[in-house]
């Protein structure tokens, strides 16, 4: 907005007549871009060394840097026809251990990328090797989440060969990776049984943002108190409409559909 | 702790406002958190300053203003807020609704010095 007329201000340009020195001028200006004007007559006066305030309206996404990178990356992987989806849990909810699976299950059938993250060692991306997919690890040091830019720089090489399913492995975190968008199709949450029925209310900002959520670990229910209708409520509570999955990556329980879902999207 | 990583974005942008709008220094910085960004307040309003230091921004006030989700429902199309805990409809109570405010990590306003030559 204008702060002189408070006109909504797009890139319509108009005048504003003031007072210099006793006489009367106008500028026009636009509300487009950057501009400066100059007053190249002198002040006949002292002026006193004060400093001047002034409030200019930004309206700009905090991280639009790392947004506008997102989007470049967006941009590359449809062009190039790759599915990204950017998996976001807690640490040991099994993120790794299902991706291994995953891969072995789409060997053959969809080619497959993974780009990892964690704060410290290639662990993960050593686990995830010799599946038939390339792998890429980003060691993270003393961040909690992957960044657009850390995303975009791996992409032409992990995701470039006619790669056509993208498994981004976030940082394990439940609040921060959910702030950084990275350029994927959609979030997908994880959830271990043992983490309890009720995360998705106690970590609204992910579970809300995830379309898909995956609940894994399902063979260890005998063992806990842990009520599936209590989990599925609370996900929907957070995200009404979330596609739930229910698998066990160790006994391959649910792992059909997990899979036949991941070939169709790159159908 | 993501906040820090907020901060580094913030002061650089701020940085930016104050070179292009040729001022001396930011007295003021305004923003808007919503409180499905996944931003603390507390812990981005601890990691300013420090972050700040040895900047333009160095000094200035961070106001937070803190955006509470509303939600526009699907089925009668009322828009509402909502209980970021059981998101729905205040009106007609449907689950069917499409998130319309919450998410924000903006920045609205920077308030800027110049000290007068």
């Amino acid at each position: 907005m204008c702060k002189d007329c408070g006109c909504s201000g797009d890139a319509q340009g108009h005048e504003h007549a003031h007072v210099h020195d006793g006489h009367t001028h106008s500028h026009g200006h636009t509300h487009g871009g950057d501009h400066t004007h100059e007053h190249p007559h002198p002040h006949p006066h002292a002026v006193p060394a004060v400093a001047e305030a002034r409030t200019v309206s930004v309206q700009q996404k905090i991280l639009s840097r790392n947004d506008e990178q997102a989007e470049r990356n967006r941009a590359w992987l449809s062009e190039h026809g790759v599915v990204a989806v950017n998996l976001i849990s807690s640490p040991g909810s099994g993120k790794t251990y299902l991706l291994e699976r995953t891969l072995e299950g789409l060997r053959g059938k969809v080619a497959c990328a993974v780009i990892t993250g964690d704060q410290r060692t290639d662990n993960d991306a050593r686990r995830l090797q010799g599946k038939g997919a390339p792998v890429r690890q980003i060691e993270t040091i003393n961040s909690c989440h992957l960044d657009a830019e850390q995303v975009g720089r791996l992409l032409p090489e992990v995701a470039g060969g006619g790669v056509k399913l993208l498994f981004i492995e976030n940082v394990g975190n439940l609040v921060c990776p959910s702030a950084f968008d990275l350029g994927e199709n959609f979030k997908i949450a994880l959830l271990s049984t043992t983490e309890g029925e009720d995360k998705p209310v106690k970590y609204p900002t992910l579970f809300s943002t995830a379309p898909v959520a995956v609940l894994t670990k399902m063979d260890l229910v005998p063992h806990l108190d842990w009520n599936a209708a209590a989990c599925r409520a609370a996900l929907r509570q957070v995200r009404p409409g979330v596609f739930i999955f229910e698998l066990s990556a160790k006994t391959g329980l649910g792992m059909d559909a997990w899979l036949d879902y991941l070939v169709k999207l790159t159908e | 702790m993501h906040e820090l990583s907020i901060a580094v974005a913030l002061v650089e942008q701020v940085e930016t406002v104050v070179a292009k709008e040729r001022a001396s220094r930011a007295a003021k910085v305004m923003i808007a958190v919503g409180v499905l960004s996944g931003v603390e307040p507390e812990a981005l309003q601890g990691a300013f300053p420090l972050v700040a230091e040895g900047t333009a921004a160095a000094g200035a006030e961070l106001v937070i203003e803190k955006v509470l989700a509303r939600v526009r429902c699907l089925a009668c199309g009322q828009e509402s807020p909502t209980d970021i805990y059981f998101m729905g409809c205040a009106k007609c109570g449907s689950r069917n609704v499409e998130l319309m405010a919450g998410r924000e990590l903006h920045i609205q306003s920077v308030e800027l010095m110049t000290d007068e030559r």
